[in-house]
Order: structure tokens, then sequence, then C-alpha cells
């Protein structure tokens, strides 16, 4: 349902300090705002991401509602070997979902 | 003639201006929903570091001074640091002073990450200051803070 953008390089020397970039669809829903009627709008967001390399968790945020709509997130690491992201994105109301990535280390 | 006709011109601009300033402040007011206060960004703080003391510095809050959208306003936190096993950033911290809730985001990082640095999108709901604290491998925390202008804010307009 959701769709993630995922920016990791292909390929990177071994001690090399990558940067990965995410991007995932999500309307962040804050809870404070309201409807016409003056109902508020449920909370509606994701509070939990994290980043695993080849299983080893490398980068986890909590999120809040003052985090904008389609959440953003970039962040570094070393390349030490190949092998494969793993990005998690939790939310509100069981939103879960998932995007890998690989690279080459040379 | 003409000088008559500028004064009067001129008065009418002044009053005019005098009338939508006046009618405009109640209306920020009543639009504006319950917002974190200063003392909530305290104790947000506080929930985080505990008992520690927070020093200045180390930390970069690269934000804009003015944003003309609060709605997304893209925010890099670096901290200067050899991000090695013995001295690292553990984590970073990001807080706010009106928005109705206190809290930015908790960014989780570790001496594997190479370098200190984290870049989001954030919402701001009024002119505030924006705070960064790190949370250092030796137990110390540091921080930043940069005071944003906001002209169109978040989270208050009406969904239709």
């Amino acid at each position: 349902m959701a769709s993630a953008l995922i920016n990791v390089p292909r390929k990177a020397r071994r001690g090399d300090v990558i940067e990965i970039k995410t991007l995932t669809s999500h309307i962040m829903e804050t809870g404070f705002r309201r409807l016409a009627a003056g109902d508020l709008v449920p909370r509606d967001i994701i509070t939990s991401f994290t980043c695993r390399y080849n299983g080893t968790e490398i980068f986890r945020a909590d999120l809040f509602p003052a985090i904008a709509a389609n959440p953003f997130l970039s962040f570094f690491t070393v390349a030490k070997e190949s092998g494969k992201f793993e990005f998690e994105w939790i939310g509100d109301n069981g939103f879960s979902t998932t995007a890998s990535a690989s690279i080459i280390v040379e | 003639m003409r000088p008559k006709l500028k004064t009067t011109r001129r008065k009418f601009l002044h009053l005019a201006g005098q009338a939508t300033l006046a009618g405009a402040i109640p209306i920020v007011v009543t639009l504006r929903p319950t917002e974190a206060t200063p003392a909530m960004l305290a104790s947000a703080i506080r929930n985080v570091v505990g008992e520690a003391p927070v020093h200045t510095g180390k930390v970069k809050l690269d934000i804009p001074p003015l944003v003309e959208n609060g709605n997304t306003v893209p925010m890099t936190v670096s901290v200067e640091s050899p991000m090695t096993a013995d001295d690292h950033v553990k984590s970073i911290h990001v807080f706010n002073e009106k928005n109705p809730q206190p809290n930015i985001g908790n960014f989780y990082i570790g001496a594997y990450a190479g370098r200190a640095q984290v870049s989001t999108r954030i919402r701001l709901a009024d002119s505030q200051k924006v705070v960064a604290i790190a949370h250092l491998s030796d137990g110390t925390f540091w921080s930043a803070s940069v005071d944003v202008v906001v002209t169109l804010a978040a989270c208050t307009e009406e969904v239709i």
C-alpha cells in the first residue's frame, strides 16, 4: 500500500561513511486538527523507524506528530561488508511497511 | 487641492491598517489550539536527560531561521564527534517549544554510524525555539537551539 523510496549507494569501499536516505508515503495525521464540525481527526502517524544492516540495528527513530507528512529520514553508516539493509516503519492503526536495499562493499 | 487629498488618503490608510491589525489579533488567538509551553519543553528534556546537566556546544542544528510553510521544514542535526567505539554519539533528541506537544523525534545511532548526522522534515505550529540534544557515549549531554520564525503555521488549519 504505502510505498517507500530508499537511496543507498550500490557500491562502496570498505570503511566509507555512506548516507542512507529514506522517504515513505504516509499522511502523519497529527491528532490535533479539527473537522469543520469541530471533531478532532484521530491521530495516525508512524511512530517508529528502524534500519538494520545485515541483521544489526544501525539506526532507530521515534517519530512524533511534529514530523512532516511523508517522513524523510537521512542518516549515515560505515560500509563494513556487502549485504542488505532492511527498513521497517511501524505506526498507528497497525501500520507497518518494510523495504530493503543491497550494497556491494569492495 | 492635491496636498489635502494626500493627507486624507494617508489618514485613511492609517485607519485601515489599525482596523485590520485589531481584527487580526483575536483571529490568530482563536485559531491556535492547545500548545506546549516552555515548562512542557523543560519536562520533556528532563525525561530524556534526567538530572544530568546539559552543556551548550558540539551540536549543530541546521534549520532555516525564516520558514514560509510550517508544514514541512527541513532540519539537519549534526554533532562533532570522532564516532569511535570509545567516543561516539548514542542518540539525538529534538524538541520544540510551541507545537501541541514538545517532542519532535528521537534518533538512536552509534559508533557504526561513522558520522553523527540526521536529517528529516518537521512541522512547526508557530514561531518558536527548536532544541536538539545529543547524548554522548561518556554520558554527557550537549545541546543547540535555534529560533525559527514561521509565517504559515502547521497543524492549525481546518480539515474540510
